[in-house]
């Protein structure tokens, strides 16, 4: 441990090494996320969830977006289907009929997030466009007012963050939760 | 407000910060890399593992330091991934097999962080922390590393020694890496990022049941995202609801991902004492970013393509609420800086958007970059360019006061040509296995787009891929870990030795012969000597690739 140390052999420099990284192990490897863990019971906030799958077939729903992996949460996953694979061309055909007859609604009017898997298959949110044309039918299906739907639509629409990030997106999760609790309350 | 002014805003709010940091940062990093004292920590540490912090590496024996302790890296790894079922937290899931622990352990330690598993499904949490974590911090260190030792090759006069690795070592991962990345975790907390021991299994609105996954997850991103490593938690990385929960997360993400590589151009012109020649390294990085972040935000965003246009917007792969404008700029970050995280698929990019990605990866990772790798990459590329410019006007070369002869033009070469050349033997080996093409998820053209991707990624040490091509034969393990090691390794030989042969020179003086190169007319010349290099190299491969994908897409419609 002193100047003759030139650091050149290289038994001698793994051994160093390896010592370095068992501590690097314990330091960065056990204390930071505990810390980090620590910290997070203290910051205020809720941790975010993740998407349900509300499927087109089922009436009484706000829909989500189609999910390469039917809402599994220990698989997320995109269908990684390529911009001009004929399969995919096919699922967005097959999805616009889909959505416009139980919509009743011009097949052109449907929204493209509804025509596509997301990134995650987890994604909780709907285009407050996609929520817009599906207030008639839920309203109808649940009996409750459509002014009620719409106003529950509209407390669970988020605008962009800090007034410019990311796009409107409406939690279809958080909306339909309320909206089976606006069924209780009208019980 | 509509969608391109929110998306115009969210770039110059990103552009705003970094201009922001770079020279508080880059100072305090140059600070931390050239300061005499050792903390009271530190001293103890470096007794603890029988380091003399004071004796200076030769190159030889500094490459040696990094092989060594990356080889030890991959070992441990190795050993925690095949045999997880006995740590703690560890899920009941079993070890991995060898071919994807290997894979893995060697992704990460190079920096790659390519992943053939799936992280939620596959890996216990103590693998994730206190395995891939770790790593995820010392590979990043390494590469700021060797680039420090790059710059002082440049600086010294003849002592022929570039630093003590174990010395940069510490000191970036205790004083840069680990601070940010504790800030950045607690950001990320705020915007809801999961930081637990314990799956939840919950039940749904309809009345089923769904586990939620849990684990460390805000810890292991803001490192993931800082340290331009890009290997996601869970299986879908950023686009994954509890990894990257909100638009505000996304910026946060895309911004750690850029801070330390566009800062590390100003450590760099600070430890050379000339600021403008950063400055001009940083203008060629951000002219490359910015072409390809505008061709690949207008295919994007104007739904270029079948698919697309059968959907009326370019939303297959995308999350709602990051859109096209938050995809593509977290795409061409996540490939222009060598960290491979995505928060859309990749292989259902447009073809000009997934093109683009293609493309920033095999720019070689200079625009502007990983961690460190970025801008020895970029030096390079810029010895070439004086090289260039020497031969037409006759002159021996010089760079920053170092004459670039045969020694430093053989290195340089030997770089640009190393990584290009894995990349197109490892193509070329997988199209010629028959088994390949039912790897592949996508057929034609795009089924060959996915294996190019591949190599690239593997070899630039990126990570992202197009996922639909499934690589956990052994074949594909195998294969792309070798891309991996020997596009980060040779080229990290390569940089060392380059600099100890640039350390054992006298600068020589400045004279009106000398070729500035803190001009915007150098930087220009910079970016053109990339393209032309990338270009040469891989026009073939694109050809066949997205640019006939694009070219077929727009004349089927």
């Amino acid at each position: 441990m002193n100047v003759s140390l030139t650091l050149t052999s290289t038994g001698r420099q793994a051994w160093v090494g390896l010592r370095l990284l068992l501590v690097a192990t314990v330091l960065l490897g056990v204390a930071y996320p505990a810390a980090v863990w620590a910290a997070g019971r203290a910051v205020p906030g809720d941790d975010a969830t993740i998407g349900q799958d509300f499927p087109v077939a089922d009436d009484g729903w706000f829909h989500g977006r189609p999910s390469a992996n039917d809402y599994d949460g220990l698989a997320s996953a995109p269908s990684n289907l390529g911009p001009s694979n004929p399969d995919l061309l096919a699922l967005i055909d097959e999805r616009r009929a889909a959505i416009a007859e139980v919509e009743g609604i011009d097949p052109a009017l449907v929204p493209a997030d509804a025509l596509t898997a997301s990134g995650s298959g987890l994604d909780p949110f709907i285009s407050p466009e996609y929520a817009t044309l599906q207030v008639d039918r839920v309203a109808e299906e649940r009996g409750l007012p459509v002014t009620e739907v719409e106003q529950l639509v509209d407390d669970h629409t988020s605008g962009r963050q800090l007034g410019f990030l990311g796009q409107p997106r409406v939690d279809v999760v958080a909306l339909n939760r309320a909206l089976d609790q606006a069924l209780e309350g009208a019980d | 407000m509509n969608d391109t002014l929110s998306g115009l805003l969210t770039i110059a709010a990103l552009a705003g910060l970094l201009a922001l940091v770079w020279a508080p940062l880059g100072d305090y990093m140059a600070r931390v890399m050239t300061g005499t004292r050792h903390a009271r920590p530190e001293r103890a540490l470096y007794r603890l593992v029988g380091v003399d912090p004071e004796a200076q590496q030769s190159a030889r024996s500094y490459a040696t330091s990094v092989l060594a302790f990356s080889a030890v890296g991959i070992v441990l790894l190795v050993a925690i991934l095949m045999g997880q079922q006995h740590l703690p937290f560890s899920r009941d899931l079993p070890g991995m097999p060898w071919d994807m622990a290997v894979n893995t352990a060697v992704s990460f330690v190079t920096n790659t962080n390519w992943q053939s598993y799936a992280g939620e499904s596959t890996l216990g949490f103590t693998a994730q922390m206190a395995g891939l974590a770790v790593q995820n911090f010392l590979s990043a260190a390494v590469g700021i590393c060797v680039a420090v030792a790059l710059v002082r090759g440049f600086l010294a006069s003849r002592s022929g020694t570039i630093g003590n690795f174990w010395v940069d070592l510490v000191r970036v991962t205790g004083r840069i890496l680990l601070p940010v990345a504790v800030v950045g975790a607690v950001l990320l907390l705020t915007q809801g990022v999961v930081q637990s021991f314990a799956d939840q299994t919950i039940t749904t609105v309809t009345g089923g049941s769904q586990v939620v996954p849990g684990g460390p997850v805000a810890s292991q991103e803001a490192i993931k995202q800082l340290g331009t490593n890009g290997g996601g938690f869970f299986n879908a990385n950023s686009a994954h609801p509890l990894e990257n929960p909100t638009p505000f997360a996304n910026l946060l993400q895309i911004f750690l991902m850029l801070l330390v590589p566009v800062a590390l151009t100003r450590t760099f012109g600070t430890m050379i004492g000339s600021r403008r020649q950063g400055l001009t390294i940083l203008g060629a990085m951000a002219a490359l970013f910015t072409a390809s972040l505008a061709v690949a935000t207008w295919a994007e965003t104007t739904g270029q393509g079948a698919a697309a246009r059968a959907a009326g917007a370019a939303m297959e792969g995308k999350e709602t609420q990051f859109g096209a404008w938050g995809s593509i700029l977290f795409s061409t970050a996540t490939t222009s800086t060598s960290t491979g995280a995505v928060n859309a698929s990749h292989d259902s990019l447009t073809a000009t958007g997934g093109g683009a990605a293609l493309v920033n990866m095999m720019l070689g990772e200079v625009s502007p970059g990983g961690v460190g790798s970025g801008l020895y990459g970029m030096l390079v590329m810029a010895v070439v360019t004086v090289f260039v410019a020497g031969l037409m006007v006759g002159r021996t070369p010089e760079l920053l006061g170092k004459k670039i002869g045969r020694p430093e033009i053989t290195r340089v070469a030997l770089y640009t040509l190393s990584v290009p050349a894995i990349v197109l033997v490892g193509i070329g080996v997988a199209i010629a296995l028959p088994a390949t093409n039912d790897a592949l998820g996508n057929s034609g053209v795009h089924g060959f787009s996915e294996v190019v991707y591949a190599f690239t990624s593997a070899a630039n040490n990126n990570g992202s891929a197009f996922g639909g091509i499934t690589v956990t034969s052994t074949f594909f393990q195998v294969a792309l870990a070798v891309a991996m090691l020997l596009g980060r390794f040779v080229t990290i030989a390569l940089v060392l030795s380059l600099a100890g042969s640039l350390a054992r020179q006298r600068p020589v003086p400045t004279t009106a012969g000398t070729l500035p190169t803190h001009t915007v007319l150098f930087g220009s010349l910079l970016v053109w000597v990339v393209l032309l290099v990338t270009g040469l190299t891989y026009l073939p491969s694109l050809a066949l690739g997205p640019i006939a994908e694009a070219l077929t897409n727009g004349v089927i419609s």
